[in-house]
C-alpha cells in the first residue's frame, strides 16, 4: 500500500467513524454518559481535515497527522487514546514509502503497548484494549496485507463480543460493577469499526 | 424517550457559544486563547506560582468560572463532559505561567489523567515546571483502600478555594502544593441524582432513571452510585448520604468542617436548604462545628436534579484558606 493508498484508507476510516456517531454514543449511554461517539466524530472530523491537507504523503505521514489531530481535537478519554494509538504507530512506518504486512502488524503492536501504557489498563479490564490487542497479535500471522487487516479486523470484533462479558474495572463503568456485564465496551467498538474499514481497503 | 428543551443555537456549538459568554460575563477580568477552551486570568502578577484548574464542559460555573481573584489563575476547558486535550491544556498553562511552575489542579478522571499528564510532558520538554494534584472525594466511587478510583466532584470547589488562596499568598510552589494536598486528603463528598441531565449535542439523558427512582452515590455525569432505590424523604437521603461521608473522615468531638451542598443543576435552593438542615442535626448530633456553609450549583451536570453533599476537615491552615475573600465569575466569598 502507497502513501496515497494509505491516505485513502485512512480517509474512509475516518468517515466509517463520522458515520457511526449514533451507534457510538449509544453504545456508551449503557455504561458511561454517551458521548463516545460525538468525541470520536471531533478526532475523526479534525483526522480527515489534516489528512487531506497532505501531498504524497508517506504511511508514517498519514498516521501521525491523524493521530496528532485526535489528540487535539477528540478530548477526552478517547481523544488521548486513539491519539496515542496512530502517535505512536506512526514511528514503526518511519523512513517506509509502503505499508506491507509486516509493517502495519509492527503498527497494531506498537499502538497497543503505547495505549496500555498511557491508559494504565491491561487485557480484561472491558476497554478497547480488548479490541486491539488482540488485532494486534492476530495481524503478526498474515502473509499479505490484505491478511493481515482481515485477520485484525476479526480479532477486533470477537475482542469486542468478549467485553460484553467483562466487568468494568476502570473509567466511567468502573463504578457500575456487575452492571457493566452484558454490554460491550464502546471504545472496542470503535477499535472494530477501524480495523473493519481498513480490512475493507486492503 | 422525550427530547428535553434546551435553550440553544447549534448544538455542536454550544461549547464555544458558552464559553463567549462566559468571557463576556468576566467583564474584562479573563480572557480566553482565541479559538481554544483555554481561560486565563488577565491579571496574574509576575512571579507568582500558576493554579491551572480543567475538565470537562458542561459543568458550568467549573471550571471556567472558577477563574478569578483568590481562585484559578486559568482553566483548560474540554467539550461537554469531556477532558481537554493536551493542546487546551498546554496553551492554558503558557498563558497562565510566569516563569514559577504550574500546579494542575483537576479530577480523577481517565480522561483528564491521560490529557493532563500528556501536556505535562509536553511542557516539560519546554522548561516549564508542573505538579498535579488530583481531586478524590467521591466516597461512592470505591472503597479508601482504592482511592486513586475515586471520582472528583463537588468537593474540588473546596480544594480550588484553598489552592487558590495558597497560590496567592504563597511563594514556594512545594510548599503550595503540600496545603493542596492536605486539603484534597481532608474533603469527602456524595451525591445523589433524583434525574438525569442530557447532553446538548444528543439530546439524550446520560443515564436512565425510574420516574420513582433515586440513585445514591451517582457522579457528576450519571457514573453508577450505591445503589438505586425508590423516592424516600429528604431527611432519608440525607441520611443515606451522610453515613457513608462521615464513616470515612474520622472526625472527632470538637474538630470543625466546612460544608458545601452543591446543585447537580435543577433542583431548587428550598430543596438544598430543607438538606441543609438534616445534615446540620447530624452534625450537631456528633458534636462537629460548622465553620462556613456554601450551598449553590457550581459543579452542574446540565439539568441532573439532585445534590451532592461535601465536607473539608479543618485546621488553622486550611481555615485561614478558606475564609480568604474571592470573587469569580461562579464562586465568590467574603
Amino acid at each position: 500500500m502507497t502513501g496515497d493508498d494509505v491516505k485513502a484508507m485512512m480517509l474512509a476510516v475516518a468517515q466509517a467513524i463520522i458515520d457511526n456517531v449514533d451507534v457510538l454514543s449509544e453504545a456508551d449511554r449503557a455504561t458511561g454518559d454517551g458521548d463516545h461517539g460525538v468525541g470520536m466524530r471531533r478526532g475523526f472530523e479534525a483526522a480527515q481535515d489534516a489528512i487531506m491537507a497532505l501531498q504524497s504523503p508517506t504511511p508514517e505521514q498519514v498516521m501521525k497527522a491523524a493521530g496528532t489531530a485526535i489528540m487535539a481535537k477528540g478530548g477526552g478519554a478517547s481523544g488521548a487514546i486513539f491519539g496515542t494509538l496512530f502517535r505512536a504507530g506512526s514511528k514503526v512506518l518511519e523512513g517506509k514509502d509502503r505499508l506491507d504486512a509486516a509493517g502495519f502488524a509492527q503498527f497494531l503492536a506498537v499502538a497497543s503497548e503505547a495505549v496500555q501504557k498511557r491508559g494504565g489498563v491491561i487485557t480484561g479490564q472491558k476497554t478497547m484494549v480488548d479490541a486491539l490487542a488482540p488485532a494486534a497479535v492476530a495481524s503478526a500471522d498474515g502473509s499479505s496485507l490484505a491478511e493481515s487487516m482481515s485477520r485484525a479486523a476479526q480479532a477486533a470484533e470477537a475482542g469486542v463480543e468478549a467485553t460484553r462479558h467483562m466487568l468494568a474495572t476502570t473509567g466511567k463503568a468502573r463504578s457500575l460493577g456487575e452492571r457493566s456485564l452484558g454490554h460491550i465496551d464502546p471504545g472496542a467498538l470503535s477499535v472494530s469499526i477501524i480495523l473493519r474499514t481498513m480490512r475493507d481497503r486492503a | 424517550m422525550k427530547t428535553p428543551k434546551k435553550i440553544l443555537n447549534e448544538p455542536r456549538q454550544a461549547t464555544a457559544e458558552m464559553m463567549e459568554g462566559l468571557i463576556l460575563a468576566n467583564d474584562g477580568r479573563v480572557g480566553r486563547v482565541e479559538g481554544t477552551g483555554a481561560l486565563f486570568r488577565t491579571a496574574i502578577p509576575d512571579g507568582k506560582v500558576a493554579l491551572l484548574i480543567g475538565g470537562g464542559s458542561g459543568h458550568e460555573p467549573i471550571f471556567g468560572g472558577f477563574v478569578g481573584h483568590n481562585l484559578a489563575d486559568g482553566a483548560a476547558c474540554g467539550e461537554v463532559f469531556a477532558a481537554p486535550g493536551p493542546d487546551t491544556i498546554c496553551e492554558a498553562a503558557r498563558a497562565v505561567h510566569r516563569g514559577k511552575g504550574i500546579i494542575f489542579l483537576y479530577c480523577n478522571y481517565a480522561g483528564d489523567n491521560m490529557n493532563f499528564d500528556i501536556a505535562a510532558e509536553l511542557l516539560g520538554d519546554e522548561g516549564i515546571e508542573t505538579r498535579t494534584i488530583r481531586v478524590r472525594d467521591d466516597v461512592a466511587a470505591a472503597p479508601p483502600e482504592r482511592m486513586d478510583d475515586r471520582r472528583g466532584i463537588a468537593g474540588a470547589v473546596l480544594v480550588v478555594k484553598v489552592a487558590g488562596g495558597a497560590a496567592t499568598e504563597l511563594k514556594d510552589i512545594a510548599e503550595i502544593e503540600r496545603i493542596i494536598r492536605k486539603a484534597e486528603a481532608n474533603v469527602r463528598s456524595m451525591g445523589v441524582a433524583v434525574s438525569a441531565g442530557s447532553l446538548p449535542e444528543t439530546g439524550k439523558p446520560t443515564f436512565e432513571l425510574g420516574d420513582d427512582e433515586i440513585e445514591v452515590g451517582m457522579g457528576a455525569h450519571g457514573e453508577a452510585g450505591v445503589k438505586r432505590q425508590k423516592m424516600v424523604s429528604a431527611d432519608d437521603i440525607t441520611n443515606q448520604m451522610m453515613e457513608p461521608i462521615l464513616g470515612d473522615m474520622a472526625l472527632a468531638k470538637g474538630d470543625e468542617v466546612v460544608l458545601l451542598i452543591n446543585n447537580l443543576g435543577a433542583s431548587t435552593m428550598m430543596e438544598l436548604l430543607i438538606v441543609n438542615r438534616r445534615v446540620r442535626q447530624i452534625l450537631t448530633r456528633d458534636g462537629i462545628a460548622v465553620h462556613r456553609t456554601f450551598i449553590g450549583p457550581w459543579f452542574t451536570s446540565q439539568e441532573m436534579a439532585g445534590f451532592s453533599i461535601s465536607l473539608m476537615k479543618l485546621d488553622a491552615e486550611l481555615k485561614r484558606y478558606i475564609d480568604l475573600p474571592s470573587s469569580s465569575f461562579g464562586f465568590s466569598s467574603l
